[in-house]
């Protein structure tokens, strides 16, 4: 082996998205059918590395990357997804690109079905050249075999189970007879746990024949089932690259969330022991990617109740489900009363408040201005900011009181902008970000829930956020869920962390707690 | 889950998804009595529609396939034709070669109405019909703006009978007596009183093959495979704002050779009107047939333009018969094929809507399960 270059080698490379590192001189080597596991927390750049190694456009559209990646010995750039299959790089992505009405058949070579030369296709061109079926099941079914799973070429995507979904992608990437190297994102996360072992068998397959795999999972287990490698990653820089064999899952989930320096809750008051002041009860819903099933939570009041989880495992839609905005069924309590379902209103009536992940989509009027932003919320539900005028029969809106709590707001969260009149969407996301808070604060809720309030905004920011959000349970009262997929920003300010996996809440514990239960915890009912 | 429940559901499946044909069945059922047409008669008109219509009909059917919708551009392919029939009618060329001649003569203006048009479409992802339709109000009046004042004032025409007496511009109906129905004429064939034009019918016949044919094509796989995700089409490197854009050209030119045979059908030609209204009674007939937004086949446009037709022929009459007023029966024409078109985009989006909801329901039924097995 030694005389022979490796398959793959990443040098030093290096990533930042506008100034925010995100990979570190991450130094990488693999070998002709080797299978590595790539494993790490949310976050943890595991994604940006592979999209920088497939070519995707979103890394040259933000600048680029440092270091280099060596092919067999040969450096190599890609400047599409297209250039990295003409190497014989393959990936799976976690989202199906397939087309839905489809045969698996189809979708396996789907833009590269084999065809005949026809009289109109000499005077048309090629693309008039007829299909040629039978040539096409036969390559189909090849590529089928060598991932050696038994799927239904015939199936229409659409009827088909998820699990044999994934098979066809990865089928379709077998098909290419250029693979060398196999890229699998989350290829477990959808599937049964049958489905899951078979398909750790066809990597074993498929490194047999020669095929490099990299392996990204949060299955811990299956990584020691079938990687030769393990290499770890957290926030940007590679922590760890050990023989699979040499090492266990307690000490990969350590390496994972890091930090063995524990508890940095700021001010450490005592868990309350309150009254439940939320009751949840066998909550399902329907949020893509974020599916909730059967959670059943009791929020304590005057608490901040943290919900901690992996990407997809369904904690975004446990808020987003209770206040309306995703289809959902069970039965949720607030105060001893029952809060109906999918009413998004009847929520906000009943004081409750929602600053959602998704800030410039639902959060923000990106064309208005941040007085308009604060105050319009409050405007129309509780009838606040307006003067009744006529005896009532018309309201005027009070531009002093609005200017007042916008500068309040201003103020108090320290949101950086030229005036109160400026547009939301002028501003930075940190400060959109308060804004949305300050739009929560001003409904003076009872309840509020805070969806990832610190998701892509930088480090000054976040700790305000932080802060602001403690003083306004400490001085309010108001209870608070916190979602968010930092686990330590969660210890930092909750009382209690509630940890969803699998869509089920696996546990809740004291912020206080070791992050390795957490870290156990997220992992414990992955699917 | 008993078999006679299985069944019961799928009769309301079969039925919620067919509702428009069934209905057209049913009032044509019960018009057909009031009206009291002989069945050679009804026969007859059916047979000399559906060979002036059918072709028209047929050429919806491949931006269908690119997951286009359904395509308001086909208008543009009609005006092209007229352009076609008034020049073969100035330079006098009647018959078989005055028809095939326009055919061939509106082939360039198509495609060039059709490039505009879709890539104007391609900038419209998502709101073709809409933006088709409006083009087609757009490209009506640079039509108007060439036919009423650029025809005999910059491009020669040389006969007055086609001029309007000021000396340019074309009149508001153009004669085509002399090529009335000299393809259906060819090969017609009398079986029992009813008429059978067979070259038109043999043509219709050719278009539903070179269809079938072009499905199998790489050039068909790769619209179908656009329509149903431009994404993932994208992503396995399918150029999609191409193969969008000739799915567009080739309706465009097809409704082009489709509007000549209906032309030449009628025999006579409403240059400012006949194409106005010829993409809406043409995709109305197609979702008459059972055709929706993003599904349509062969036989949707058999069944619909057979459908269409017998209501179109019934209509008026029984209008006639029940309230004494023919004004009535026209009047219920128009209203019934925008209400078609009204009740299919409906349609579409509650089956959609019901999908997304169905995701909803298997969940809280999943876990209505788990909950039993635990009990």
């Amino acid at each position: 082996m030694s005389n022979q270059a490796p398959l793959l080698e990443m040098k030093n490379i290096r990533k930042n998205f506008f100034g925010n590192q995100v990979l570190e001189d991450i130094n990488l080597t693999m070998q002709k059918g080797e299978v590595l596991g790539l494993v790490g927390e949310n976050g943890a750049g595991k994604s940006t590395l592979m999209k920088i190694l497939f070519g995707m456009n979103e890394i040259q559209e933000t600048g680029g990357y440092e270091g280099e990646i060596l092919l067999n010995g040969e450096k190599v750039t890609f400047n599409s997804p297209f250039d990295a299959l003409a190497h014989g790089i393959g990936m799976v992505h976690q989202e199906f690109s397939l087309i839905p009405g489809f045969t698996a058949t189809e979708n396996i070579l789907l833009n590269r079905e084999p065809q005949k030369k026809s009289v109109m296709s000499e005077i048309f061109g090629d693309r008039l050249n007829l299909i040629n079926r039978k040539n096409m099941e036969t390559q189909a079914q090849t590529a089928i075999d060598k991932m050696g799973m038994h799927i239904d070429r015939h199936m229409i995507i659409n009827g088909m189970p998820v699990g044999h979904k994934q098979f066809t992608e990865i089928a379709r990437e077998l098909s290419k007879e250029q693979l060398q190297l196999l890229i699998l994102d989350e290829p477990t996360a959808v599937l049964t746990e049958q489905e899951a072992q078979a398909l750790l068998a066809s990597i074993r397959i498929m490194s047999e024949h020669g095929i490099a795999v990299i392996f990204i999972t949060h299955r811990l287990q299956e990584i020691l089932d079938v990687c030769d490698t393990v290499v770890v990653m957290r926030d940007g820089v590679l922590v760890q690259n050990v023989p699979a064999a040499k090492t266990s899952i307690p000490e990969i989930t350590r390496w994972m969330v890091g930090r063995n320096v524990s508890t940095s809750q700021s001010d450490g008051r005592p868990v309350p022991e309150t009254e439940t002041v939320m009751k949840i009860e066998h909550l399902w819903v329907d949020m893509p990617g974020e599916t909730v099933r059967d959670v059943c939570l009791d929020v304590r009041q005057g608490e901040i109740l943290g919900i901690g989880g992996l990407a997809g495992q369904g904690k975004l839609g446990i808020p987003n489900g209770i206040m309306g905005l995703y289809a959902s069924g069970g039965s949720v309590t607030f105060e001893g009363e029952s809060v109906p379902l999918n009413q998004p209103r009847n929520c906000l009536d009943r004081q409750l408040a929602f600053v959602s992940e998704d800030r410039r989509g639902v959060g923000l009027l990106l064309d208005e201005s941040l007085e308009w932003n604060i105050a319009f919320p409050a405007m129309q539900i509780h009838d606040k900011f307006l003067k009744p005028m006529l005896g009532g029969l018309i309201k005027w809106r009070d531009e002093k009181a609005i200017e007042q709590v916008t500068q309040k707001y201003i103020d108090e969260l320290q949101i950086r902008c030229t005036s109160p009149n400026q547009k939301a969407k002028e501003l930075s996301g940190g400060n959109q970000q308060k804004v949305c808070l300050a739009k929560a604060f001003a409904l003076e809720p009872k309840f509020l829930f805070v969806s990832e309030p610190t998701r892509g905004i930088d480090v000054g920011a976040k700790a305000l956020v932080l802060k602001a959000l403690q003083k306004f349970n400490r001085e309010s009262g108001v209870t608070i869920v916190m979602i968010s997929s930092e686990l330590e920003e969660l210890r930092q300010i909750c009382d209690r962390i509630a940890i969803v996996s699998g869509g089920r809440i696996a546990g809740i514990l004291p912020a206080t707690e070791d992050s390795e239960r957490f870290g156990e915890l997220m992992i414990s009912q992955v699917i | 889950m008993s078999r006679r429940s299985l069944s019961g559901r799928n009769a309301v499946r079969f039925f919620s998804s067919n509702s428009v044909p069934i209905m057209f069945i049913l009032i044509i059922a019960v018009c057909v009595p009031i009206v009291g047409f002989s069945p050679a008669f009804l026969l007859n008109e059916i047979v000399t529609r559906f060979s002036r219509n059918a072709f028209l009909i047929l050429s919806l059917l491949i931006p269908i396939m690119a997951g286009m919708g359904l395509n308001f551009g086909m208008t543009l392919g009609a005006m092209a034709a007229e352009i076609a029939l008034i020049f073969t009618s100035d330079w006098q060329i009647w018959g078989i070669p005055g028809v095939v001649l326009a055919m061939i003569i509106s082939i360039p203006i198509s495609t060039v109405l059709g490039l505009l048009c879709g890539k104007i479409l391609n900038a419209a992802r998502g709101r073709e019909m809409i933006t088709s339709y409006i083009i087609s109000f757009f490209m009506n009046g640079v039509y108007q703006l060439v036919v009423l004042y650029m025809m005999g004032s910059i491009i020669p025409i040389v006969h007055n009978n086609i001029k309007l007496p000021r000396g340019y511009g074309i009149r508001s109906s153009v004669d085509l007596t002399r090529i009335r129905k000299c393809l259906d004429n060819v090969l017609a064939v009398n079986i029992g009183g009813v008429r059978i034009p067979l070259l038109t019918v043999a043509i219709i016949v050719l278009m539903c093959l070179v269809i079938v044919w072009f499905r199998r094509t790489k050039l068909g796989q790769d619209m179908r495979a656009v329509g149903q995700d431009m994404e993932v089409a994208r992503a396995a490197g399918i150029n999609v704002e191409r193969t969008r854009l000739i799915s567009i050209v080739i309706s465009t030119v097809l409704a082009g050779i489709g509007m000549v045979i209906y032309l030449q059908n009628m025999g006579d030609m409403a240059t400012y009107s006949s194409h106005s209204q010829i993409g809406m009674f043409c995709i109305a007939a197609l979702l008459v047939g059972g055709a929706s937004v993003d599904r349509a086949s062969i036989g949707n446009v058999f069944l619909g333009v057979i459908l269409f037709h017998t209501m179109f022929i019934l209509a008026p009459a029984a209008g006639a018969k029940i309230t004494g007023n023919e004004v009535i029966g026209e009047y219920f024409r128009v209203f019934v094929s925008y209400g078609v078109i009204t009740i299919a985009l409906i349609m579409y989006e509650t089956k959609k809507r019901r999908e997304k909801a169905g995701m909803g329901e298997l969940l809280a039924a999943a876990q209505r399960e788990e909950e039993k097995k635990h009990a």
